[in-house]
């Protein structure tokens, strides 16, 4: 395995962490990062969420743990979409949360920089890095 | 009657006072956004002193700093405000970074710490700004997770917010791009280092403070 890097991307459904309180949702997702996973969560962290994960993760930094990157991704819905599914799917997020796209959370020892795309997204992660 | 004519004064009054009012203004974005530059630049315009250190090196304001009563003047008109400069916010924090920006290992190690504790002071202060500037680097790609976090919790708390794109006085500076990315917000291109558009900036901040007062005044 010399010269190989193992990276372990964790899919979470968006249904399984709304099932927790806010705590245990930030503490679930920072848990995963810091045993060096990519979390690829489905949908979207309110603002007031993504501000409590980077105090937490703040709060958690050490010489081995460095914080996260994050980004999120939104499949935008093309202009001639039909009226009542735009109007639903802002209910749907209204009710239920912004379930649509994904956010990325990688820890920062792996994910030195996230890069968007209007169709892509780019992990620069250490090893890409140091091999340029 | 007199209760009456008394609640009619106090009434009265508050609302004279309110139009007039101090606010808190705070100002917030990633870490070497040119903050503490343009606080400095309203310090040293409106009292005459500067508010903080500066440093090429990401995280030299680690601790809120305020600076209260600061009153700008144009033509007849007046604003008053305490200013807030905050830590810059971020989702990493490296001492190994600031080791390679020339710092001894202790230093950079404290630095790291101070700056953690930086960070999680800001987005706590978050919560009593009556207004708040977001300072943009124009040299970089705006559209970071920082500062759509930090846009979107002033959204949610409805605090009236002003972009600023910072560092215009330099070759990779690009304001459209800025603007482009945040098409719903007003954007105003400045240099806090030089003093270039500056003086819109003051302009903006009665408008500001307008719809704080505003907001203050629903919140109640």
């Amino acid at each position: 395995m010399k010269g190989r890097t193992m990276l372990t991307l964790q899919f979470v459904p968006y249904a399984e962490i709304m099932r927790l309180p806010e705590k245990e949702r930030i503490d679930r997702l920072l848990g995963l990062a810091k045993e060096n996973k990519i979390v690829l969560l489905e949908g979207k962290l309110r603002a007031e969420e993504e501000a409590e994960l980077i105090k937490r993760t703040m709060e958690q930094i050490t010489s081995s743990f460095k914080g996260v990157e994050i980004s999120h991704v939104s499949l935008q819905q093309k202009e001639d979409v039909v009226f009542f599914r735009k109007v639903r799917s802002l209910l749907v997020n209204l009710l239920l949360g912004e379930r649509q796209g994904f956010t990325i959370i990688g820890p920062a020892s792996v994910v030195k920089e996230i890069k968007r795309d209007p169709d892509k997204i780019q992990l620069l992660t250490e090893d890409i890095k140091r091999k340029k | 009657m007199i209760n009456i004519f008394k609640e009619f004064l106090n009434l009265f009054f508050k609302d004279l006072f309110q139009e007039k009012g101090s606010v808190r203004l705070g100002l917030y974005g990633s870490p070497n956004g040119g903050k503490t530059t343009l606080a400095n630049k309203i310090c040293k315009d409106w009292i005459g002193e500067e508010m903080g250190r500066t440093s090429k090196i990401a995280h030299e304001t680690r601790q809120v700093q305020v600076k209260e009563q600061i009153t700008i003047k144009r033509d007849t008109k007046e604003l008053t405000f305490s200013l807030v400069d905050t830590p810059g916010i971020a989702t990493k924090i490296d001492y190994e970074e600031f080791i390679k920006a020339g710092l001894p290992e202790a230093e950079a190690k404290t630095r790291a710490k101070e700056a953690t504790k930086g960070v999680i002071d800001a987005i706590k202060w978050l919560d009593d700004m009556d207004c708040v500037i977001v300072v943009l680097d124009a040299t970089k790609d705006p559209y970071t997770q920082v500062n759509i976090t930090i846009i979107g919790n002033l959204d949610a708390r409805k605090i009236p917010v002003l972009l600023v794109a910072n560092k215009m006085d330099l070759k990779k500076a690009d304001l459209k791009h800025v603007q482009s990315a945040f098409p719903q917000y007003d954007v105003i291109g400045i240099s806090a280092k030089t003093g270039d558009g500056v003086e819109a900036l003051y302009e903006k901040l009665f408008e500001l403070r307008s719809k704080a007062l505003k907001r203050k005044k629903e919140k109640r």
